[in-house]
């Protein structure tokens, strides 16, 4: 009986932490130049891209590892890790889905992603990427017919080369911080998308990522490219087996949204956040930005975030096209041992532009989460607006909240407003619910979905019903 | 400047009667300071303001020797008028007055701590700076009950004799339990391109009570670093209150720790900046245990090219249930040139707590304006309206009405 129930808690806590036994083939340990050679071997890529990792590569090398952020961890042997690790069934591509292993088929099932397109829930097209490959994606045909492009970024290095190599780097450049650089020296797989002038995506676009082999960084890149008058939403999702050791996850996204387009990205994160005593999970060191390049254009991000050990990301937004508009809407949660130092940056350069920032923390058990932001006003952003509110929560005397905004305001002709508070749910609130007849976890449970509402109401309809349940489990037993 | 410093040290221990304990203390000080040199904008405190650069482009090489054996003249006419009070008085960096004539004599203590070396528990490279270079100490012990009957001001006065200078001053406070002092720190300055780098040290016991007003009015070309600790045992209040506006360059910080119950901080201050001034002040309070309050208002008035920046951050440790932080900071900025940074700060532990921060910018209310001009006054007198109601706002804050009327004339804000 015993075992039994350990065996439910066990589930409860992280349902996804099981991991898929399947012959890999990896790239040697360590990192060094060869180890790039062979990933861009591997991938047929043309010479251009690997002159691009090798460049991003001698950068890498003379970057320090950065050590101002609030969660400190041990040092990473970065020549202990395997950077490419793929399914040996996908060595040769299979056409179709028939052809895909069994075993990543079932992988996906169990995630609840079935990669057959009729299992599917309408709206929705899925690249999946299994460890460091895209082992599928869907809707592939009708996507085609409205001239949109969603594949695997090695896909499209082969096929759209000039897109890729026109905007690949062009947000993220090779220059970058330490993680930034280094996936750009070591990326493996990732998606991407080209949304042609004057196209509505008509369906969700959505990669789930997910870490499986040990010993493995996750390297993806993905690159969204919004042209001319154009919308998409995308969604990203992510999970990892339960393993005693941390694993990287160091991912680069960026964004390019051109005049009058507009980008809408959500994340779902739940990597596997380690034990109860803080013992392994995921490192999820995640460099997102995004570029409004044109006029009137708008990125929007929103990100639940309850995985992860170690959760360290600022998606950013760019306000280069005068009347662009930014938006960034997070909740974070952290439970038991992890620790999360999250936020954005809005970096207003054009005219008129406008940015909004909701952050929601909430910090339980032994956890630590840090909002950290960044809003900057140039001199020539003239009429630019700022308005960002971060609230958080904390429950228990051991976990902690910190709010470190910074603040620059270079322009007489703009404003800036900041708020922050931080507080306990009111027994007062957790009185009134229970007199209801809710037991003391729902009453914390509704408690809390309200105070995240703001945000989960940005979510697609299909994403907000799994983030409302991912916030229920997350705070599971941080309650009495 | 390594060989400046080593130089100017020699010279200036030459004259000192300390033991050798003390030397060394003094000597690892300077070591350490040649090693750091100014902070510099790699330093997350001084992110925005690098002092290193600062000084550099604004009085280049400077030397750090003071020769203290000069009497210099107190000049009658900086004091305050219409307001009896206390005094010190700082000419040159130099102490050439201390006069309690108001006060009952057993009540106050003015200790020479001078060969006692009491290193501040300051990470910055500036408090080594201090350490070294200061010569002359003094201690203010206010005994047990006893309440000043009028106000202490502090001098600051510096003349031209003195030219790419830096000095360093030192003062140590205690109140003891139930007492309490209202202090007054004025710069006045006739001097250029100097570096005065001032730390102040405050105990307060139980029960005391400190209002402490720094006011940097008077335009200068000075660099000015001070650094306030104060510690605050259980239902002590303190209060400061900052009117940053003279100088060239200013930074004020301010680490409160609130160690006792129901002790209690209040910060306040006014940027008020023209011209391509540039101030900054950084506040820390620590909430150390149960019931402690704290409540920062910092507002800015910015124009030309100058540049405002406000650090705050409220520090919450996990037995400080119960904490009430608010801080908030407003500036307006009056031209495309000028500029202002903030960093408002939460690192909280405690669950049963309530803090918030708030911090906006932006330009002059052009809605408040125009309804104003519809009622008859001119586009300056609106103006000129609006920017006094945003500081009175702040200058109101102050509890001690005497000194709240002095503050007001000091900046001509009419009510």
């Amino acid at each position: 009986m015993d075992k039994r129930q350990k065996e439910i808690s066990n589930l409860k806590d992280y349902k996804y932490g099981f991991s898929t036994d399947i012959e890999n083939i990896q790239a040697p340990k360590g990192l060094n130049e060869d180890v790039i050679k062979f990933i861009s071997n591997i991938k047929k890529e043309p010479a251009w891209m690997l002159e691009f990792r090798l460049k991003a590569f001698e950068r890498f090398k003379v970057l320090k590892e950065p050590d101002w952020q609030k969660p400190k961890f041990p040092k990473i042997d970065y020549q202990d890790l395997y950077y490419y690790s793929a399914p040996k069934s996908m060595k040769d591509k299979p056409k179709s889905l028939d052809e895909l292993d069994p075993k990543l088929l079932e992988t996906y099932k169990k995630l609840g992603i079935p990669l057959q397109e009729q299992a599917r829930l309408n709206g929705i097209a899925v690249d999946a990427v299994f460890d460091s490959v895209s082992v599928a994606t869907t809707f592939k045909d009708e996507l085609t017919k409205q001239g949109i492009i969603f594949c695997p970024i090695s896909e499209a290095i082969q096929n759209h080369p000039e897109l890729v190599k026109k905007y690949l780097g062009s947000v993220i450049p090779t220059s970058d911080h330490f993680f930034a650089t280094l996936n750009s020296a070591v990326f493996t797989d990732g998606s991407f998308v080209y949304i042609p002038e004057g196209v509505r995506c008509p369906m969700e676009l959505s990669t789930y990522f997910r870490i499986n082999a040990s010993n493995t960084g996750q390297f993806e890149r993905t690159l969204i490219i919004a042209d001319k008058g154009s919308y998409v939403s995308y969604l990203e999702g992510c999970t990892a087996p339960m393993r005693d050791e941390n694993q990287l996850h160091a991912a680069n996204v960026e964004l390019v949204a051109l005049d009058d387009a507009e980008i809408k990205y959500s994340t779902v994160q739940n990597w596997y956040p380690g034990d109860q005593d803080g013992k392994g999970g995921i490192y999820n060191f995640v460099t997102k930005r995004g570029l409004c390049k044109g006029k009137n254009s708008k990125i929007s991000w929103t990100q639940v975030e309850t995985g992860s050990a170690i959760t360290w990301k600022y998606p950013s937004c760019i306000l280069k096209g005068d009347n662009s508009v930014g938006e960034f809407y997070s909740i974070a949660i952290t439970n038991n041992h992890q620790k999360a130092d999250t936020g954005t940056k809005m970096i207003h350069l054009g005219k008129n532009t406008k940015s909004k920032i909701i952050s929601k923390g909430i910090s339980a058990g032994s956890s630590d989460m840090t909002y950290r932001g960044l809003v900057d006003i140039s001199s020539k952003a003239k009429n630019s607006n700022n308005y960002t509110q971060c609230d958080s929560l904390l429950m228990g005397n051991k976990c902690g909240a910190h709010t470190v905004p910074y603040i620059k305001n270079k322009n007489s002709e703009s404003n800036i407003a900041h708020e922050a508070t931080t507080s306990k749910i009111s027994e007062e609130q957790l009185h009134y619910c229970q007199q209801r007849g809710l037991n003391p976890e729902e009453a914390v449970g509704l408690i809390v979905n309200g105070f995240c509402k703001e945000v989960l109401q940005q979510l697609p309809m299909e994403f907000a019903v799994e983030a409302q349940k991912l916030v229920g489990i997350s705070l599971e037993g941080s309650v009495g | 400047m390594k060989e400046q410093l080593q130089k100017d040290f020699d010279n200036s221990i030459k004259n000192l009667s300390l033991s050798q304990k003390d030397i060394e203390i003094k000597k690892f000080c300077l070591e350490n300071f040649k090693d750091k040199g100014f902070p510099n904008r790699k330093e997350e405190d001084w992110k925005f303001s690098d002092l290193s650069q600062i000084i550099k482009k604004n009085i280049g090489e400077l030397s750090f020797y003071n020769d203290q054996a000069s009497t210099n003249k107190v000049d009658t006419s900086v004091f305050v008028d219409g307001l009896e009070h206390n005094k010190i008085v700082f000419i040159n960096g130099r102490i050439e007055k201390i006069d309690f004539d108001y006060e009952k004599k057993d009540q106050i203590e003015i200790i020479d701590q001078s060969e006692t070396i009491n290193e501040f528990k300051n990470s910055n490279s500036l408090s080594d700076l201090n350490n070294a270079f200061t010569n002359k100490c003094f201690k203010i012990l206010v005994k047990k009950g006893y309440k000043l009957v009028r106000p202490l001001i502090i001098y600051h006065t510096t003349n031209s004799k003195i030219w790419s200078k830096n000095i360093n001053l030192r003062l140590n406070f205690e109140l003891d339990k139930d007492s309490s002092l209202r202090l007054i720190d004025l710069f006045n300055d006739t001097s250029e391109k100097n570096f005065l780098n001032i730390f102040y040290n405050f105990e307060l016991k139980q029960n005391s009570v400190l209002k402490n007003y720094k006011v940097d009015k008077f335009k200068n070309k000075n660099i000015k670093y001070s650094f306030n600790n104060i510690d605050q045992d259980k239902n002590s209040v303190s209060e400061t209150f900052f009117l940053s506006s003279g100088s060239n360059f200013s930074k004020n910080e301010i680490n409160c720790n609130l160690n006792g119950v129901y002790a209690s901080a209040f910060v306040n201050g006014v940027f008020s900046l023209n011209n391509d001034k540039h101030h900054e002040i950084r506040s820390v309070i620590n909430h150390l245990t149960e019931n402690t309050k704290s409540y920062q208002l910092i507002k800015s008035v910015l124009d030309g090219n100058s540049k405002a920046v406000y650090q705050g951050k409220i520090f919450v440790n996990s037995d400080a249930q119960k904490t009430d932080g608010y801080q908030l900071s407003k500036a307006i900025l009056l031209n495309k040139e000028s500029e202002f940074n903030a960093k408002p700060e939460l690192e909280i532990y405690a669950d049963d707590v309530k803090c918030s921060h708030g911090s906006a910018s932006g330009s002059l209310n052009e809605d408040s304006i125009f309804y104003l001009m519809s009622r008859g006054l001119s586009y300056q007198q609106s103006r000129e309206l609006l920017i006094n109601g945003f500081l009175l706002d702040v200058v109101e804050k102050i509890t001690d009405s005497e000194i709240k009327n002095l503050i007001k004339n000091m900046i001509g804000i009419k009510e």
